[in-house]
């Protein structure tokens, strides 16, 4: 046996007086940490193995487990920390790329929590929601710069497509793959209660799912996995994907692992290979071309549907936006680095991209310099945790939030960032049966529409509290927020004073 | 520093008031600031004002340019800029009273102008875009210099002080209008300009206004997004330019304007019948950024008539009478009965519901 450079993250610390040998943990860890002895008559654990994703500790009768950090430790070094140090080992063993998934979990800026919301006192009420109306109903889609009046004056309402919803937020792409049947039917079955949309991702949609289609948006990504006239037809909208905050400049991963039978048939790929998606669209090499695909995918559906255009948050996004804002997209979606994935290269989400709080800003105000903020309705993710965070993204300029993370933790997710190896124990970050029924869509659509509930509860609150009794009147008021604790630049590229002022 | 206006966003509470014959008589200003009296302890010394229609008959065809100057030299430099595009066939001192209340004036002149045709034809404007792309430059370049009203057979009048010591300043009992606005302020933090004073004004459109709207800056980054400048940080300047772009520049009318900015709530919408419903669905998705919220109510002049508005949850006092061919709007019946004593069908328009009031064509 050859020497093991890496140690255990983590132990399992089990309290054998508590431990009744009922062998729950060992029946639910897909990773295999634990292990009944019964010569022994005890339960053992190859904690190599362990991901911290705490199914164990959740499930188990008698409370006898706890999950926690390894205190055997490398010598400690300012520069060469514990995770540079095992990540070389790692890639010296493996002479691979590190994969990585989840948001990037870095100790970067967090904008959000640097931002604080204003309220009403004295000069002008604030609104009580549990006793006077208050709005979150939201259009994205294009706005016309002018009205038309037919013959006898009247005005003529037609629209370009526009998206309704109920308050503003929709949950964002994860495809079918990468995450499980009974996540995607919860995802569904939540957004039609709510009168909200999810987002198929790029894997194409199940057959079963068809029904949910007018809450349902369709993604076209570089793959075209699963796109054909039906599958676009079937949504509400369709989303283009040309990137991803936590993958900015390439395409989709989904390991072969995670590839059966269902998701090949609804991939239009063969079992068991690897989806990797091209890093660009082969057809869109230039911002003229996204303007050909954004046609063709109106054409393909009879111009009844807004065209959504997703790109990653990267440095020069104010001028990209300003691009797509002019090629009959309908809708914007910017995903910051820190958005959530199934799978992604390490190195790339932990250190490309930009925060999406300081994204929105720039855009929104960009569009707004070159007059062109009514050609389409932003739509912001990566990563928007609380209502708070949505209430500061209106308030930055946002139409609405794409949320991807938030919805899987109220699916169980427990954020231990191994989605990738396809074990997931929660039942949503994966293909094995016996995983998947761990998800109840009975159960996790509850829980779903809950939360959005419950966010849209707060909301109503702050914004009553600012005197404000619907939302598009929050949607670009930057006076409402106030900075707190940074820098004269970040507050100018927030467009934002500080708080005092 | 004590910032000074348009540096620093101040939120302000008011009197407002209004009259306006059906019939077009004349009337003079006296009524109209005996109005403001009983209000007095709704506005605080801070700012008070008026706007008279059809008060410069002879000039009619003329825009009224109305301007503040601090010094002779920023006049000069103005007067060179409005000479290069504007004929002026009358300029002179706005004629004022000196009374102790109301100290430390500005220069104070008016300007009767027509836009030079060459000039317009050669860009291409009409000649109310024209005289409003004039005032924006002024108002956002011209140190010093501010034009506080450009309409045709209109005028602003308005000054730091209470406004019924600002109406006696102005002597207002010399003009004849058949339509006045007036306003009272009670601004929080502000060492007193009288820029930002109300009526606010453009071309012939006056806004006064008492509340504090909380959608001011999603309204205000729109509607800077069609050439409009916000220099005074004011609810007023910015609802002027809302109701300026609706109603000039997209050509709704006053009833569908009043459904953009107090537009009625969603589940009132949703309940009426099919055409109704469409069009108001239409105005607040086209719209949504020029809804207004927060407590207001306005007073909106313009050519031939008044628009009374509150916003949607009616969170500011705004009472109309009438009495023969006048038409009475304030904040409180009080000031209606200092107009008219005898005034019938007092009534409080609901939250949302405009009140518009025209002069019999042919009559302004």
């Amino acid at each position: 046996m050859g020497i093991r450079y890496l140690t255990p993250e983590f132990e399992v610390v089990r309290n054998d007086a508590r431990c009744i040998r009922c062998q729950a943990c060992a029946r639910q860890c897909a990773n295999e940490v634990h292990r009944y002895d019964a010569d022994l008559d005890m339960m053992l654990s190859d904690e190599m193995q362990c991901v911290n994703c705490q199914r164990c500790v959740s499930l188990c009768p008698t409370n006898a487990l706890k999950i926690v950090h390894s205190d055997c430790r490398l010598r400690e070094n300012a520069n060469w920390d514990n995770a540079h140090i095992r990540e070389v080992y790692k890639q010296a063993d493996s002479g691979g790329m590190l994969l990585s998934s989840m948001g990037n979990p870095e100790p970067y800026p967090v904008y959000w929590d640097r931002l604080l919301i204003n309220a009403s006192q004295v000069t002008n009420p604030s609104i009580d929601p549990l006793r006077e109306p208050m709005e979150t109903r939201v259009f994205l889609g294009k706005k016309p710069s002018r009205i038309r009046r037919g013959e006898n004056g009247e005005l003529d309402t037609t629209l370009t497509p526009q998206l309704e919803l109920s308050m503003p937020v929709m949950f964002s792409a994860m495809s079918y793959g990468s995450i499980s049947y009974n996540a995607h039917e919860s995802l569904a079955r939540a957004a039609t209660e709510l009168g909200l949309y999810y987002n198929t991702g790029e894997g194409g949609l199940h057959e079963d799912f068809y029904q949910y289609g007018p809450h349902t948006i369709v993604q076209v990504a570089s793959g075209r996995f699963g796109v054909h006239e039906g599958y676009l037809q079937a949504g509400a909208a369709i989303e283009i994907k040309i990137g991803q905050g936590a993958k900015p400049g390439i395409g989709g991963h989904l390991p072969g692992i995670k590839v059966g039978a269902d998701i090949s048939r609804t991939r239009m790929i063969p079992e068991g290979s690897d989806a990797i998606s091209p890093a660009p669209h082969h057809d869109i090499y230039s911002i003229e071309d996204l303007r050909q695909l954004v046609c063709s995918l109106k054409e393909a559906t009879a111009y009844t549907k807004p065209v959504i255009v997703k790109v990653a948050a990267v440095h020069n996004i104010a001028a990209i936006a300003s691009g797509i804002a002019r090629s009959g997209a309908d809708i914007i979606a910017i995903d910051g680095f820190h958005g959530g994935t199934g799978a992604a290269p390490t190195r790339i989400r932990d250190s490309v991209g930009i925060p999406i709080e300081l994204a929105l800003a720039a855009v929104d105000q960009r569009l707004r310099d070159e007059g062109i903020r009514n050609n389409v309705s932003l739509v912001v993710g990566g990563s928007i945790r609380s209502s708070a965070d949505v209430v500061k993204a209106v308030a930055l300029g946002a139409d609405a939030c794409y949320v991807a993370t938030a919805a899987l933790l109220a699916l169980g997710c427990h954020l231990c960032r191994t989605c990738q190896t396809g074990k997931c124990n929660w039942g949503i970050a994966t293909q094995r049966p016996e995983l998947v029924k761990r998800l109840n869509p009975d159960v996790g659509s509850r829980r779903l529409v809950n939360l959005m509930t419950a966010w849209n509860h707060e909301i109503k609150e702050i914004l009553g509290g600012m005197g404000i009794n619907s939302i598009e009147a929050l949607r670009g008021n930057r006076l409402m927020l106030r900075g707190i604790g940074l820098n004269g630049k970040e507050l100018e590229i927030l467009g934002v004073s500080h708080a005092g002022e | 520093m004590l910032q000074k206006e348009g540096q620093v966003r101040i939120p302000s509470g008011c009197a407002i008031s209004a009259v306006i014959s059906t019939d077009g008589t004349r009337m003079t200003g006296e009524k109209i600031v005996e109005s403001m009296k009983p209000m007095h302890e709704r506005s605080n010394g801070l700012g008070g004002g008026f706007a008279g229609y059809g008060i410069y008959p002879e000039y009619k065809d003329f825009f009224a340019l109305h301007i503040f100057y601090d010094d002779d030299a920023c006049r000069t430099d103005c007067e060179t800029y409005l000479r290069s595009k504007l004929e002026i066939v009358r300029e002179e001192n706005i004629p004022t009273r000196k009374i102790p209340q109301i100290t430390d004036e500005p220069q104070i002149w008016r300007y009767f102008v027509t836009p030079r045709h060459t000039l317009l034809n050669s860009m291409q404007l009409d000649e109310n875009e024209f005289i409003a792309r004039i005032v924006m430059h002024v108002n956002t370049l011209c140190d010093g210099c501010h034009v506080f009203s450009s309409g045709k057979n209109m005028g602003v009048f308005k000054a730091v002080g209470f406004p019924e010591d600002v109406g006696v300043f102005y002597r207002l009992e010399e003009y004849g209008a058949y339509a006045w606005t007036a306003h009272g302020r009670y601004p929080t933090n502000t060492p007193g300009w009288w820029g930002g004073a109300h009526p606010f004004a453009l071309l012939d459109r006056t806004v006064v206004h008492n509340g504090e709207i909380s959608s001011y800056d999603a309204n205000r980054r729109f509607i800077e997004m069609f050439g409009y400048k916000c220099t005074l940080m004011t609810d007023t300047e910015v609802i002027t330019y809302i109701m300026d772009f609706l109603l000039r520049k997209q050509e709704l009318t006053l009833e569908e304007a009043a459904s953009v900015i107090a537009a009625p709530f969603w589940s009132t919408i949703d309940r009426k019948d099919e055409a109704e419903r469409k069009k108001l669905q239409y105005l607040r998705t086209v719209y949504p950024s020029l809804l207004v919220t927060g407590p207001f109510s306005i007073i909106v002049g313009f050519e031939g008539g008044l628009m009374a508005l509150n916003d949607r949850l009616k969170l500011r006092s705004m009472v109309v009478g009438e009495k023969g061919d006048r038409v009475f709007i304030a904040s409180e019946e009080a000031a209606i009965r200092a107009m008219e004593p005898d005034a019938e069908n007092i009534w409080a328009p609901a939250g949302g519901e405009p009140v518009i009031v025209r002069v019999k064509e042919g009559a302004y």
